[in-house]
């Protein structure tokens, strides 16, 4: 009996040398040619969450405008196993020479392994997480400091609210939420001194039920104008319009669900950094493996005003907007939290990772983070 | 009215050699022909509903074909795919033998995971991997064990719907380990993404020589081989056999019908524990939400497919692995969105279970009595 | 600290209220069903499936009741699915309702895509609470008429299943089906129309959600609330009107998380979440008994044996 020539072992050696050939054919075509690169993009939700996903989804249409760069999406990936094989699906299968991935989870250890299996293909992800030492060089990562937007939310809602109470409906206590609570509070507190924030976790990302009561309680509570930072605003914005109050918005644009109670919101502008990624490939520049900043960089923007804004809130809000592209910081010292503890001993430039590590509410925010 | 519990794999007795396999093979084959039969059924019909929606089925069944099994890669993101699947339907299959439904794998996925986390915590540093790994694996078969074992305790003793009360303990467990994540055993360095501290690269379990499939997957074969065994060919199995055919004949004969409820519903807990334990010490290194992904539901589909034969998990599991496998490039080839593939999970499921009617109708299964000799 | 017990209080009223009204509508279904033998895990499906259908149906049609109508019709569909492949013989209906949980929530999600972005027309609610000064309370109290509806169908129900002719159709073939077979009446058709009405009222319980309260379509509308009603008529012990108040008790319970947060006490908000899980559990474990099968529970059910 013949034994079969190519045993399993042979068949993926050459299979994955294959792979690893054709996509070092590839990165070299792109780089020598600024001619077909396929990225691939991964959402951990739906595309159309009116939230998180669909920010990054609307801003990757930019992309494809820009000739010779085609888009694979694929939604609704958990932080699992399962993203790292779309991502090498896109590789082996697409051709991606660059892939992003947008979901806090999927980095460490997906990204990061698969940085290292294909060294000639980019990865970039959306949260501050790149270690230059740890970490592969083909590897990177991408953010928008959205606190600041949010900070000129405050701004806005501490005019145009009357009873000086601001709701924030919150996903989970992780540093990023916090950020944007805090910056609330401090934008708000800029313009009226007197402004508090009350917040309610809702314990998990995406719960609507949840968070169309947590969006209650807080107008039950005297609120007058809510915001918040879950994955999908749609409910909180829709139930505080119900409730006739004043909303501001998080990740995407949620103006259309509050025609009367809109103020501004919270926007990442990715097709910023999109963009600037394409053009630095096109050329055959490298990327930089870190790339963040806020409106200095024009990677944050606030939603047009609505109906909820008043003009006196249009102009400070314009004005912190001003402010914020000249780098005047947020964080300015002394603050407490709200235990009384100092926590914010000087002022740090609004980049600073200090901040990044953000595991408290200031003082003047009434809630609790257990 | 339909519901008894499934009395599955029957073997008949054997009495004469050649012409005894020739009948038991003809007897067998039904269970291999109806469900074949009754999946591509299922594909048919999805295949009109995709054309109705103006999709090519062809198209897709060649995607599913691409996307996982036709390459190298697409296989073994199969064979990773389904290894969690065939240790949470084994914890279906050994209960429902025993004519329990219990739908609480995810749950004791989840706290297994956690467990075996937060029992890597002290050890790592301390103690070398093989060891700690060791330990890991222990604990959180024995959490599983424990959380899916409530639920038989609760049906020997106070007749407890154990799918009732295994559907409740899935969120109970969910809560459990959300609880101490996000607060009491939370990694301070990871601010983003509550995660009980990372074991390590040195301490996580490796990959199969030679592929890109981790250890779990393996495992979960031998788990099932060996329940297999233990269910057909063991005394233990024969009486839990008995237990699931007629409960109250089982109890006149003296059978610990409780003892053995307990036990089965432990086996089941530990085989979904340490599906919890590879997605940590495999996959993600920490104990994170990300447990719950409905690995514990779509065991259930792959269990009662197998029509709860250990053996046949495997093969069901690594179908529903390549159809979890090319569900993302189908979304990118076809635009359809991944709802898709759970629209065809549910058909196939449906169909394979209406298809239960039709055992014991087709003459050509039923061989003649009297063998030849 | 009064005001504080106050605002907690209020908010339990007005979750009670809103949150158990999908709750009531699937767990009378689930009632009817399990009377007439037959357990449907599916509903899970119904009450998604049934809020995409409500939503598209309004967006469509520019009516919210049309969409609710809808939903119960697609309710009653998936329902009569569902009964028609358990009526095949040997078929298991835990099974069959898993099955039709994943199919339905497939489909619904899978139609329901283009459905996300646009603004639908709501269901408007009756403001019962127009004599407070109390914004809180007159919020807690803007009652959707749907919740009357779903007494008034509990009242009915428990009065049809206890004094009528078809009641007692439905009772004898949930209890035995051989006295049933021996009055002459078709097991079958029995099941398969209680199955098609309690699809029907599941559905609209996921009008209400996508309609009502929260008042929005996305993929995350439901969190196993189908399968919670499920818990919910056995905690209620299979009488629709003490359905209604298991139903108000889960509603409160749900939202005790959110208010207590908003009155400061903001400890373990975990475990309010999975409060309602563990109380039908205790329940369970404190009123069933390994000996005696529940005189409540009808005798058919795969769960009895």
């Amino acid at each position: 009996m013949t034994s079969l020539p190519i045993t399993r072992r042979n068949f993926m050696k050459t299979t994955a040398a294959g792979a690893l050939g054709a996509s070092t054919l590839l990165s070299s075509v792109q780089r020598a040619l600024a001619a077909d690169l396929t990225v691939g993009i991964v959402y951990v939700g739906a595309r159309d969450d009116f939230g998180w996903n669909q920010a990054h989804a609307v801003a990757i249409q930019a992309l494809k405008t820009v000739p010779g760069v085609k888009v694979v999406e694929e939604e609704n990936v958990p932080e699992t196993d399962a993203c790292s094989k779309s991502m090498e699906s896109m590789i082996n299968l697409d051709g991606a020479g660059l892939i992003l991935a947008t979901s806090f989870g999927y980095y460490s250890p997906f990204v990061v392994d698969l940085a290292k299996k294909y060294p000639k293909v980019e990865f970039r992800h959306a949260a501050p997480l790149w270690n230059k030492d740890k970490d592969p060089k083909n590897a990177g990562s991408y953010f928008g400091y959205l606190n600041q937007a949010h900070y000129v939310d405050g701004v806005a809602a501490g005019l145009s609210t009357k009873t000086g109470k601001i709701g924030f409906v919150a996903a989970k206590p992780i540093a990023s939420v916090l950020s944007n609570i805090n910056s609330v509070l401090l934008g708000a507190r800029s313009v009226n001194p007197k402004a508090i924030v009350q917040v309610i976790f809702t314990g998990d990302w995406s719960m609507p039920v949840r968070e169309a009561e947590a969006a209650n309680a807080l107008v039950d509570a005297g609120c007058d104008v809510i915001t918040c930072h879950v994955d999908g605003p749609k409910v909180v914005i829709e139930t505080a319009e119900k409730r006739g109050v004043m909303s501001c918005g998080h990740n995407a644009s949620q103006a259309p669900l509050a025609p009367k109670g809109f103020i501004t919101g919270a926007e990442y502008k990715w097709e910023t950094i999109y963009k600037g990624f394409a053009a630095d490939l096109a050329a055959g520049k490298p990327l930089s493996n870190f790339t963040s900043g806020g409106y200095e960089v024009d990677f944050v923007q606030n939603t047009k005003f609505g109906a909820g804004a008043t003009p006196e809130a249009q102009k400070a809000a314009m004005a912190a907007i001003e402010g914020l592209k000249a780098k005047k910081p947020i964080y300015v010292r002394p603050l407490k939290d709200n235990k009384g503890k100092v926590v914010i001993d000087k002022t740090y430039d609004n980049l600073d990772p200090f901040l990044d590590k953000m595991d408290y509410l200031l003082e003047g925010v009434t809630g609790s983070i257990t | 009215m339909s519901g008894e519990p499934a009395v599955v794999g029957a073997m008949a007795e054997p009495s004469a050699p050649m012409g005894e396999w020739a009948r038991r093979l003809r007897a067998d084959a039904e269970y291999v022909v109806l469900p074949l039969a009754a999946l591509i059924v299922a594909f048919l019909a999805f295949g009109v509903f995709l054309s109705a929606l103006g999709k090519s089925p062809v198209d897709f069944i060649d995607y599913v074909w691409k996307g996982g099994f036709g390459s190298a890669f697409s296989f073994q993101n199969t064979l990773q795919r389904s290894a969690p699947l065939i240790l949470t339907a084994v914890a279906v299959a050994i209960p429902a033998r025993i004519g329990l439904i219990i739908i609480g794998g995810e749950g004791a996925l989840v706290l297994g995971g956690f467990a075996a986390a937060a029992a890597a915590l002290p050890l790592v540093g301390v103690l070398p991997p093989s060891l700690t790994l060791a330990i890991m694996f222990v604990v959180a078969a024995a959490v599983g064990a424990a959380w899916i074992g409530l639920a038989g305790l609760m049906r020997t003793l106070r007749g407890v719907n154990e799918t009732i009360s295994s559907l409740l303990l899935n969120y109970v467990g969910i809560a459990i380990m959300n609880f101490f994540v996000e607060g009491a055993l939370r990694d301070a360095t990871n601010p983003n993404k509550p995660s009980t501290k990372p074991i390590g690269d040195a301490y996580m379990v490796g990959k199969i020589p030679g592929t890109d499939v981790h250890w779990g997957f393996a495992v979960g074969i031998l788990l099932a081989v060996a329940l297999y065994i233990l269910m057909t060919r063991t005394t233990f199995g024969f009486a839990a056999r008995m237990t699931g055919g007629n409960p109250r004949a089982a109890l006149a004969q003296g059978l610990p019908v409780g003892r053995i409820m307990v036990i089965c519903t432990m086996i089941a807990g530990a085989c979904a524990g340490l599906a919890g334990f590879y997605e940590v010490a495999a996959i993600q290194g920490r104990a994170n939400a990300s447990l719950a992904a409905g690995y514990g539901f779509t065991g259930i589909l792959v269990s009662f497919l197998a029509r709860h034969n250990p053996l046949v998990i495997v093969p069901v599991a690594i179908l529903f692995g390549g159809l979890v496998a090319s569900g993302g490039l189908i979304q990118r080839r076809m635009d359809l969105p991944d709802a898709t593939v759970l629209v065809l999970q549910g058909l196939i499921f449906i169909v394979l279970l209406a298809s239960e009617t039709l055992y014991g109708r087709f003459p050509i299964f039923k061989p003649t009595e009297g063998a030849k000799a | 600290m009064n005001e504080a017990l106050l605002t907690v209080l209020i908010a339990m009223l007005g979750g009670a209220i809103r949150v158990s009204t999908p709750f009531m509508f699937v767990a009378l279904g689930e009632c009817l069903t399990e009377k007439s033998g037959r357990v449907n895990l599916g509903l899970e499906g119904t009450l998604v499936l049934g809020a995409m259908v409500a939503y598209a149906t309004s967006y469509h049609t520019g009516s919210p009741w049309a969409g609710v109508v809808a939903a119960g019709c697609a309710g009653a569909a998936l329902g009569g699915l569902h009964a028609s492949i358990c009526s095949l013989p040997r078929v298991n209906d835990v099974a069959v309702g898993i099955a039709m949980m994943l199919f339905g929530v497939g489909v619904a999600f899978f139609f329901g895509k283009p459905y996300i972005q646009p603004t639908a027309p709501r269901l408007g609610s009756i403001a019962l609470g127009g004599f407070s000064d109390n914004p809180a309370l007159r919020s807690a109290l803007d009652v959707n008429p749907l919740f009357f509806v779903g007494i008034a169908v509990a009242a009915l129900l428990a009065w049809g299943l206890a004094n009528t002719r078809w009641g007692l159709i439905v009772r004898t073939v949930g209890d035995s089906a051989p006295a049933a077979l021996a009055m002459g009446l078709s097991v079958n058709r029995v099941r398969l129309l209680s199955t098609l009405v309690g699809g029907f009222l599941a559905g609209i319980g996921g009008a209400f959600l996508s309609l009502s309260y929260p008042g929005s379509w996305n993929q995350g509308l439901s969190s196993g609330q189908g399968l919670m009603a499920v818990a919910l008529v056995i905690f209620a012990r299979w009488s629709p009107l003490r359905c209604v108040l298991a139903a108000l008790l889960f509603g409160g319970a749900g939202a005790i998380g959110p208010a207590l947060q908003s009155v400061g006490i903001t400890q373990g908000y975990y475990f309010f979440n999975a409060a309602p899980y563990i109380l039908t559990l205790l329940i369970m474990v404190a009123t069933s008994s390994a000996t005696r099968v529940s005189r409540d529970m009808p005798g058919e059910l795969t769960m009895a044996r």
